[in-house]
Order: C-alpha cells, then structure tokens, then sequence
C-alpha cells in the first residue's frame, strides 16, 4: 500500500508521455483530485503538452518532445500539481439523463442478474436507475464512459465467454461499474437493457456528450417510447 | 485520380493520425511503421503528414488518370508500373494511363504508397487516418478500407523532382531477427525480475493473431504478481500482460484505456520494424534508458521535420 504522500507520483509511459498517479483504487475523491491535475496541466503546461487521458486515479500526459525533455517535463508536471486547491475538487459536471428499455428481447442478463441476486426483473431495474453515476473514465472505445458505482444489491462478475457482437445503445453492468456500448463492439459485460441516445457518433461535431467529472442517471422506458426515439429492437441474445 | 483495380489484402489511407482525442477514447491511428512512412513522403518532398496508402502484405492494383510522381517504401514487394519493373524506396514518374502493380511482401508486412503532394482525403476530426475499429477517417470517413472501384484524389499539380532513392544504411533488412528496445515504466517494478529478464533475455514470436490494433507475442509466459489494476492510459507501444502472461505490444489502434499490467513502452524509433516483423518471425527485446530512446524520437522527428501540435486537454470538454 502507498501512503498518500506518495502521490502524485510520475512514471515513464514512454518516450513521449508519463503518467502520473494520483491515488490509489476508485473513489470519488481521487478521481477529483485527477481532473484538478487536468485543469492545473491546462492552465501550466498548454505550450508543451499534446493530449491527456484522465482516468480513475491516474493522467496521462502526453508532450511533446522537440519542445521539452523528460527531466524538465517532471520538473514542471510536479510544479503544477504541487498545490491542487480544494475550489478544483469541488467542481461537478454536466447532468445526463438517458432513457432506458429494460427488457429481455434487448437485455439478455437481465433475469439472470435478477436470479442470481434473489430479486425479481423490476428490482434489478429500480436499483440501476435510482442511482446517480459518474464518469469516471472515458476509453477501450470512442465515447465509452466507465460509469460508476452500481448498487451492491446487482453487481454481477463479467461473463466468462465475451459475447462475439454487442448491438450500439446496449446497457451493461460489470462488478460495480455500469455502461452504454455506444457503438457494436465485442463485450463481457452483463447486458440489462438498450438507449436511443447516441453517445459515438462519428457524422457529428462531437465526439461524445459526456465527459469524466459528468454524473449520468438512467431512466426506464416503455417500447413504444423507445421505438419513438428511434430505439433498435433488434433481439440480442 | 487514382483508381484501385484491386485493394488486395488491404489498403488504406493512413496520415500520421488523428491526435487530441485520447480522453474520449478516439485512438490515434496512423502509419504502422512511420519510419518507412516518413521515408515516402520524404522521397516526394511532401508534408510529413501527407496522406498515404498503406498496404498490408501487398496485391494492391491502381490506375491513374494523371501525370504524376510516387514513391512506395517498407515491405520488400514488387513494383511494376504496366510492364516496367521499378524499385521500391525510390521516386518514380507515371503517365495518365498507367497502371501500377504492388506484388505480395517477401519480407516485412506493410507498404507505402505515396504521391506526390499527398491524397487528398477529407479529414475528419483533424486527421484522414482510418481507424476501422472506431468507424472513423479513410476515403468515405467511415473507417473502411480501400475496395476496387473507389478512386482517390490527389494534387494535379506537381513539382519537376529530381531522382532521389533511399541510401541502403537506412533500408531495414526485414528479414534480419529485430531488437527492439523497452523503456521500463508503468508496473515495471511491480513485475518478479524474472519476468523482467525474461523479456529482455528470452526469444518471443510474432503470431498471426496480430493486427493495427496489436502485435500479440508468443514466448516464455511473464509472470505478474501485482496487485490488480485499474484501468489506466495506454501508450503506442506500451508492452501489456494479460493473464496468461503472452505480451502483447499495443500499436495505433490500440484502445485508449486499459486494465493488464504493463513492462512499459517500446522504443518509438523500433516500433516500425517490429510492425514489419511477419507471424512467426523472431523478435528479441534489449532494455533501453527513457533518455536515449527520447534523444533518437527527438532527433529521428526532426530529420522528417514532423511537427505536432500542443492540444493540451483541448478537446477534452468539447
């Protein structure tokens, strides 16, 4: 185990980039003091800095080499981070509210979650949209978000044998993190219902609607509603 | 225009990749070997991000409907333009007319294609990269590779170029076993030193499982025994270990984020040679410092005068 003076601490991701640990495991709180990082790399290091990657408890700092070396680079990442005011680990994100079909045509472990944690479908349904998530990862994919925490009453391991193709706008949970497949993609993860909203689309000027810091609350709907918002009911099994 | 007859294996357009996105899972694509990709553009006296075609294994068939100048680098392929027998890793002219054949690799996996001034291919998000996985860049923005019967475009106008090919001390011999370098980083440390000798001491295979996104090794297991891992950022390059301990080295259209444990991060100026490396060639790993391998990029981007731009987290919010 670390002990907290030992944060931040920087390691070699390469020859262009170091990571830097600000914690250790999920928490609200370190993941706070990483978009801190974020904003003290913004505002100290613009002119030598070419992308970063915030994640649960660490950054990703990516620079650029023909303006700074690796010594020097440490030197100034560990100036910025020296004093990560407390104003910064308050902040909060945007809201996002995503409507939910939760059923079994489109959510194939929904019983099965249901099962094996003795409650019945509309427990595990209540127990997933009363919670509020937030973002605290975006990766693996374009407009991924690692959501988190689900309730302790229906967090279920990863399915053993990954499923070969996951239908865009599926709703997952693994363990105590929940997400939304924004596009079809191979998966693990237990697959409890499907959204309309769009989260990656590539015809459009953003990426993504969400972002780490965000909190995210789902909401159920019945099929008509989904089919209206232009749902696709195509059966995953 | 440029026309494809046939896309053999696969062809696509690739610049030197889309940058600024990372933090929303958008992975940089980009040239797998950007040594021979800096080569061609080079040889045309073209941008370094110029966009290219890069041809894995070859069969590639184009027909061109205008004068211009070429050049094709890396893999050991073919070149014949109509019935003309040309070298690779030089410029060369072409009529309108012509046809251009890229034979199959006898040695090194992916080919070059360039043209002077560059294709031009709409870029989206900042970049013509394609990157299949993420549905993103190439000629209909849609991440698909090139097929028979699409036709890109590129800059009529050109530059008289004198003749100009590659010196042979910088034309890797693919065929040769690569040492790669490893900088140590991330969970270095957290790795039994057995594992850490083993990957610098032992030989590793490149199987055929390996693709843009990694480069998936067979060898002596590497064992971890650190604690379990939240997932964190992913480097080009970086060296993962999953649980049944065969590394796999992550290449430009790895995932932004991941969980394995990592030994670190393969030296940028090697990673092309080790994009060449075809299944069941044999790899060996040397430790490098950070500081040298630093050095060699710094100096290896100013020799192709590659210049990248400060984003910060730019587009982290947008």
């Amino acid at each position: 185990m670390n002990k907290e003076s030992d944060f931040p601490k920087l390691v070699s991701a390469g020859a262009d980039a170091l990571i830097v640990y600000l914690g250790e495991g999920i928490s609200v709180s370190v993941n706070q003091r990483v978009l801190a990082a974020v904003r003290a790399v913004e505002q100290k290091l613009s002119d030598v800095v070419l992308d970063l990657v915030p994640s649960y408890n660490s950054l990703m700092v990516y620079y650029d080499v023909l303006n700074i070396d690796e010594p020097e680079m440490r030197e100034r990442l560990k100036n910025a981070l020296q004093d990560l005011t407390s104003d910064d680990r308050n902040q909060t994100g945007k809201r996002h509210r995503i409507p939910v079909y939760y059923d079994k045509s489109v959510g194939p472990d929904l019983s099965r979650i249901a099962e094996t944690n003795n409650c019945s479908v509309e427990d595990v349904i209540k127990a997933h949209t009363k919670q509020t998530y937030r973002v605290y990862a975006m990766g693996f994919a374009p407009g991924f978000a690692y959501l988190g925490e689900v309730s302790e009453n229906i967090r279920t391991p990863r399915l053993e044998n990954p499923r070969k193709k996951i239908t865009a706008g599926s709703v997952a949970i693994a363990e105590s993190q929940t997400a939304v497949y924004p596009s079809a993609s191979p998966g693990g993860w237990n697959i409890i219902g499907r959204t309309s909203t769009q989260l990656y689309d590539p015809s459009s000027g953003t990426i993504s609607p969400l972002n780490v810091g965000d909190e995210v609350e789902f909401y159920a709907v019945d099929k008509q509603e989904f089919i209206d918002e232009g749902g696709d009911t195509e059966t995953l099994s | 225009m440029m026309r494809i007859i046939e896309a053999g294996m696969r062809a696509m357009v690739q610049d030197f990749g889309r940058f600024g996105y990372l933090s929303k899972g958008l992975t940089r694509g980009g040239p797998m070997d950007e040594h021979a990709f800096l080569w061609a553009n080079r040889l045309l006296s073209n941008s370094f991000n110029a966009a290219q075609i890069e041809i894995t294994l070859g069969g590639l068939e184009v027909e061109f409907d205008s004068d211009c100048q070429c050049a094709v680098t890396g893999a050991d392929v073919e070149l014949t333009l109509d019935d003309e027998t040309l070298q690779n890793w030089q410029n060369f002219k072409v009529r309108a007319g012509q046809r251009l054949k890229v034979s199959y690799a006898s040695a090194g996996v992916r080919a070059y294609l360039a043209v002077q001034g560059g294709f031009q291919v709409k870029p989206k998000w900042g970049s013509c990269a394609t990157v299949t996985r993420d549905a993103v860049g190439g000629l209909h923005g849609d991440g698909a590779p090139l097929k028979a019967g699409d036709e890109v475009a590129f800059n009529k106008e050109q530059d008289y170029q004198v003749s100009r090919r590659v010196g042979w001390k910088y034309r890797p011999n693919y065929e040769k076993t690569p040492v790669i370098g490893l900088i140590p980083g991330f969970q270095y440390d957290a790795f039994p030193s057995s594992a850490q000798e083993a990957f610098c001491y032992e030989d590793y295979e490149v199987t055929k499982d390996s693709d843009r996104m990694g480069i998936r090794l067979s060898g002596k297991a590497l064992e971890y025994d650190g604690e379990g891992l939240v997932s964190e950022g992913v480097n080009v390059g970086s060296v993962q270990v999953p649980a049944n301990g065969q590394p796999i080295i992550m290449m430009h259209d790895r995932q932004t984020l991941g969980g394995y444990p990592k030994l670190g991060t393969i030296n940028p100026f090697d990673l092309g040679r080790l994009a060449q490396c075809q299944p069941s060639q044999t790899v060996r790993f040397t430790r490098i410092e950070g500081k040298v391998a630093q050095q060699q990029l710094r100096r290896f981007y100013q020799f192709f005068n590659v210049r990248l731009t400060c984003q910060a987290g730019h587009n982290l919010r947008s």
